[in-house]
């Protein structure tokens, strides 16, 4: 049991860290992230500049900072936007079957069987690329069937359990059954779906933007970075490093979490 | 039999409607290609013109029609980026994508398997937490991050390929394998921790069945059982699992192709979403969810092949 958590507690560790850092550069960041210094190029990593300076003089570590943030609100918003529709869809699916279940079902089979990365690439150019809300729209929307799928088999599982019965036979309504008595219960199921979801929006968005169709600057992105990054390599590898490395951390706290929240509800392998 | 013919038709009939699809969207929010082309400050009677000249000017039904009947005889439409035969455009390029989506895949499949069987033996043990730590950490690389230390690594460092000068399949195939090879672990790296996660799972459930109970009962130790029981009834998930894997492959090329250079659909992708070439994205994302339908069809029909139960009724 006491292993079981480990997973919990290290992800919860490395993710809060990381989300104090990002909500701390909201606020501040040592320097202005797109103020370049002629005189401060190519910086190693130094006590002044935590991880060195580019090819511009602009601060590595407010730039990550600020980019982690964008990485990580597109991330949140698909993951509302996709995890909010997808249960809702999912729910009234699952509990309540018939044709529109078939139908919208057999539609995400084939939805979900594509990936990811390219339905959002489709949809962005009909959107516009290079714009962050497009992207969000883009990755929420791609998201949406496969949370769908989630949570209709969460929901249906649960559909003639006795205590859904009795409360049906109580004269319970549909919408209390459903938020009241179903929804708790398939938490176990729902929120590891939603971690691994994160996880997906936030490597696509980093994909996304790391081919410049994602997010543009002004707007600092860690995959943008990582595209320039590797212009500069060979001058400044710390660029890329601490940029690419920010973005594993991130999803790797967030896998962590997702890990030890499938372990609480029973055996995993 | 039956049921082949049966999912082939289901494979066309699902082509013929992603294309309405994809055909569709771009034609309702698609905005206006002329316009694209020539930048609005084309005068209107130069619009008018290349409107004709594109055929824009006809029912939408007709064009579709068009298209379609273009697709089964090679006509694919002109790039409005290129000024070029769509067909001209993509035909190369197609080629090196399948070569570096085979061999991912291949690379994938040596390194999982064994790996998977590996650590469905440390279920449980000492180091567990750790091994499922890793995997995930291996889950959480991006491809382009590590694209990006392997080209400095193997490329500008050590000297064993040239990064940004892809030789061609056509000029020197087995420099060109090896540039493949560098790209391909980078996509490799967190389809294997998927895979030999997934491989985990579906052994030791396999491994708590009461068939693997008696067979041990009789006397077989935990490799025979494994060889000769286990891994038969593991193969139908793999399998299905393996499909998806090529599918995302495929999607996950296109970005590593940027990062390497490589001359491949995914930069022919990228370069027509940013212009919004449609006539080439509309033509890709058929190709490649072509692609994704076959690879699922082939799981199907392999796994009728494989277990004889999913032929009970299939046919029917």
């Amino acid at each position: 049991m006491k292993k079981r958590n480990a997973y919990f507690v290290a992800g919860l560790i490395l993710t809060g860290f990381l989300t104090a850092m990002i909500l701390l550069g909201l606020f501040w960041t040592p320097y202005d992230p797109n103020a370049m210094d002629g005189a401060a190029k190519f910086l190693k990593p130094s006590l002044q500049h935590l991880m060195g300076t580019d090819g511009f003089g602009r601060d590595i570590f407010s730039r990550v900072l600020k980019g982690a943030g964008t990485t990580y609100g597109i991330a949140a918003a698909t993951v509302a936007i996709g995890g909010i529709c997808g249960t809702l869809i999912g729910a009234l699916t699952g509990y309540f079957g018939g044709i529109v279940d078939d139908v919208l079902m057999r539609l995400g089979d084939v939805l979900t069987a594509f990936p990811s990365i390219l339905l959002a690439l489709v949809v962005i150019s009909i959107l516009g690329p290079g714009k962050t809300i497009n992207v969000m729209i883009a990755l929420g929307l791609v998201f949406i069937p496969s949370f769908a799928r989630v949570t209709r088999t969460a929901f249906a599982s649960l559909r003639d359990v006795n205590y859904i019965k009795s409360a049906r036979l109580m004269g319970a309504s549909s919408g209390r059954i459903l938020w009241r008595h179903m929804l708790p219960n398939t938490w176990d199921v729902l929120l590891p779906a939603l971690t691994i979801g994160f996880n997906n929006a936030a490597l696509a968005e980093a994909s996304m933007s790391y081919l410049c169709i994602g997010v543009t600057p002004p707007d600092a992105s860690l995959g943008y970075m990582l595209s320039e990054a590797q212009g500069m390599f060979v001058r400044a590898p710390w660029y890329a490093i601490s940029t690419g490395m920010t973005l594993v951390l991130m999803v790797f706290g967030m896998g962590l979490l997702g890990e030890g929240l499938q372990h609480r509800h029973g055996e995993v392998f | 039999m039956k049921y082949a013919a049966k999912r082939i038709l289901v494979l066309l009939v699902t082509m013929v409607i992603v294309s309405f699809l994809a055909f569709a969207a771009f034609e309702v929010i698609g905005g206006d290609p002329a316009t694209a082309i020539l930048g609005t400050q084309a005068t209107p009677e130069r619009l008018e013109a290349l409107r004709e000249e594109l055929g824009l000017n006809r029912p939408f039904l007709t064009r579709y029609a068009e298209w379609l009947l273009g697709f089964f005889t090679g006509d694919l439409g002109m790039s409005y980026q290129y000024r070029q035969p769509v067909l001209e455009l993509l035909q190369s390029k197609l080629s090196v994508t399948l070569m570096l989506s085979f061999v991912s895949f291949i690379l994938i499949v040596a390194v999982s398997i064994p790996l998977g069987l590996l650590s469905s033996r440390m279920v449980g043990k000492r180091l567990d937490g750790l091994h499922t730590a890793f995997n995930q950490l291996c889950m959480a690389v991006p491809p382009f991050f590590t694209g990006i230390l392997l080209s400095y690594l193997f490329g500008i460092t050590l000297k064993w390929f040239m990064p940004g000068n892809f030789p061609g399949l056509g000029n020197n195939f087995l420099g060109s394998l090896k540039y493949l090879f560098f790209a391909a672990i980078s996509i490799a790296i967190p389809r294997i921790a998927m895979t030999v996660r997934m491989l985990r799972s579906i052994i030791v459930r396999e491994m708590n069945q009461a068939y693997v109970r008696t067979a041990i009962s009789r006397g077989n130790d935990r490799g025979q059982v494994l060889r000769n029981h286990v891994l038969k009834n593991a193969l139908v998930p793999v399998v299905t699992f393996l499909a998806q894997t090529m599918a995302e492959i495929m999607a996950g090329s296109v970005v590593v192709e940027q990062v390497f250079g490589i001359p491949g659909l995914g930069r022919m992708l990228v370069s027509s979403v940013a212009n919004r070439d449609y006539p080439v994205v509309e033509t890709l994302v058929v190709i490649l969810a072509f692609w994704v339908v076959l690879a699922g069809t082939v799981a199907d029909l392999l796994n009728q092949r494989i277990d004889p139960r999913l032929r009970l009724g299939a046919d029917a």
